[in-house]
């Protein structure tokens, strides 16, 4: 069973077309990164699954249950980050946290425990009699995490989870996400292509409300990102440098040639050529080899490739 | 249970944040200082120059002037402190993102407004107590007695006519997230009743008549007003309503 499914969801702002015929399927137990460019619509899918905006058209389906007609039943299995969490400034964390479990209508004992470890999972423990109103932006991003696993939900919503985090910060979050696959489900948007390539197992881009790719991540790298070779070369051979690099752009098993100094990267679209023609040409013009290396492509890579080609297709 | 768990946090927030205590000095200051003023205003226009001719000109205070100017005092700042306490109950939650943060959980939206105007009735009941008690124990040792079943039929009458602007008002934080905006349109509102008050033969039907049965009760005159108490009581019940049935199909 999927643990979530959109199928044909459209949102209208005004004149704005927030999403467009989006559908998606999410397994259940995946970390799911939801990636796109600001204003992409990730958040007004975000605010649509967890029953917080209405679509135009379309259907959800979160744990297989439909969302408008099962919502307080949803609620019960879902946890939800935005991506800034308000809280009560008066209420210490563990006032805030004990609120939720009352939501939940969790018994005293059993609150109480769940209250505690949640403290000490956020690292509250130093701040568990301050008031919320005075805490810095990462402690309440924490402290948002927390609430958002009050009742051990089996699909985690998370809204930029990590991007007003420091790095130590965001290391600990997503190690914390890394820890929940298979316990749950995440579905998780960001724009920063790093933290998915960390955590995420499948991969959503979404760009201007439309779903461009869904794919696993190693998959989704395989495809659309063919390996590079980086070539750098001494500075007394530069000036046969650039004529080689000419050269090599019109073989065909090049897709692209850029250079940056005395590095030239080379895309190719068939490997296996390249590795057999490439060094051979660097030899032929005489070139003195300083380092030569078969870069792994990245989700950047792909990323910047799918979104580029949707703006040229515009 | 859902309701219990969303009151015991708004009245919760109502302690935190000094507003239970703000409300209960303001209006049993102005409970205890009714008969006072109404006893000493004469003594007082005394001091002044030229005083002593004009408190000769003020008939002798009594125990109706204390009454009078306790209706007065908490008919006023009933509905003063009914829009400032109540405008920004929802109006403010959405705009901060709390209610996005909580509503997203098994919260049912109806409990989180009922919620909202229970946390307020409460207060209003406990606080206009404390005022009644304070004005009553004083009109007794500055004029006389009075009869204390009036006395509390005319505090119910009272707190029903603040709760009337205290659910306006929520009504009101309901349409925006502004609680400027839902401030200005609670006070057009309460304008438009006010003005609707002066109108001869309407007045009688709006909730300002309630004061006016209670101060009526307090003289001994029980000619009852029952069109007004409905009328308020539906003007309480239909903000509320509204405000559910806009809240529960709003985006947050």
């Amino acid at each position: 069973m999927a643990a979530v499914r959109i199928e044909g969801l459209r949102k209208v702002f005004g004149t704005l077309v927030a999403l467009d015929n989006l559908s998606l399927t999410v397994e259940e137990g995946v970390v799911f990164g939801f990636l796109g460019p600001n204003g992409a619509g990730k958040t007004t899918t975000l605010r649509i699954l967890t029953g917080l905006a209405h679509a135009n058209s379309g259907q959800v389906w979160v744990g297989g249950k439909e969302i408008t007609a099962n919502r307080h039943e949803i609620a019960q299995q879902i946890g939800y980050l935005p991506e800034d969490p308000a809280f009560y400034p008066w209420m210490t964390p563990g006032e805030f946290l004990d609120y939720v479990g009352r939501v939940f209508q969790i018994r005293a004992k059993e609150r109480s425990d769940r209250v505690k470890e949640l403290i000490k999972l956020a690292g509250l423990e130093e701040a568990a009699k301050r008031h919320i109103g005075g805490f810095s932006r990462g402690m309440r991003q924490r402290l948002g995490l927390a609430q958002a696993l009050f009742n051990r939900p089996q699909v985690l919503f998370l809204d930029e989870p990590a991007s007003a985090l420091d790095p130590a910060g965001r290391k600990e979050v997503l190690d914390f996400i890394d820890q929940l696959r298979g316990q749950s489900t995440v579905f998780m948007s960001t724009h920063i292509l790093a933290d998915v390539e960390r955590v995420c197992d499948t991969i959503g881009i979404i760009n201007h409300g439309k779903l461009v790719i869904a794919a696993q991540r190693d998959a989704l790298v395989a495809k659309y990102a063919p390996p590079a070779f980086e070539v750098e070369v001494d500075a007394q051979t530069v000036e046969r440098f650039l004529a080689w690099a000419e050269f090599v752009q019109h073989e065909s098993w090049a897709k692209s040639v850029s250079i940056h100094g005395l590095v030239a990267r080379v895309n190719v679209s068939d490997v296996n050529a390249a590795k057999r023609e490439l060094l051979a040409s660097i030899t032929q013009a005489g070139l003195i080899l300083t380092r030569y290396e078969i870069v792994h492509p990245s989700l950047e890579d792909v990323f910047l490739q799918l979104v580029g080609q949707e703006e040229v297709g515009k | 249970m859902s309701l219990f768990v969303a009151f015991r946090k708004e009245w919760l927030e109502l302690i935190r944040s000094y507003r239970l205590l703000v409300v209960a000095i303001v209006l049993v200051f102005f409970g205890l200082t009714s008969p006072l003023l109404a006893k000493f205003t004469p003594e007082i226009i005394t001091l002044i120059p030229g005083g002593t001719e004009i408190s000769k000109l003020i008939p002798a205070p009594t125990v109706w002037d204390a009454i009078a100017q306790y209706v007065k005092n908490m008919g006023q700042f009933g509905i003063i402190l009914a829009l400032l306490l109540t405008m920004g109950a929802v109006a403010q939650e959405k705009d901060k993102g709390t209610a996005a943060m909580i509503l997203v959980k098994p919260l049912p939206r109806g409990a989180f407004l009922a919620a909202k105007f229970l946390a307020q009735a409460t207060m209003f009941a406990v606080t206009l107590a404390a005022a009644g008690i304070a004005c009553y124990y004083y009109t007794m040792l500055l004029f006389e007695a009075v009869n204390g079943l009036h006395w509390l039929v005319l505090n119910v009458f009272l707190l029903l006519y603040v709760l009337v602007f205290v659910a306006i008002t929520l009504f009101c934080s309901t349409l925006t997230k502004s609680q400027a905006a839902a401030g200005g349109i609670a006070l057009g509102l309460m304008v438009i009743l006010g003005l609707a008050g002066a109108i001869p033969g309407l007045g009688k039907y709006l909730p300002g008549e309630l004061i006016t049965w209670g101060a009526r009760l307090m003289q001994g005159d029980t000619t009852t007003s029952w069109a007004a108490f409905g009328i308020s009581m539906g003007l309480i019940i239909v903000p509320l309503l509204a405000a559910w049935l806009i809240f529960k199909r709003q985006e947050l």
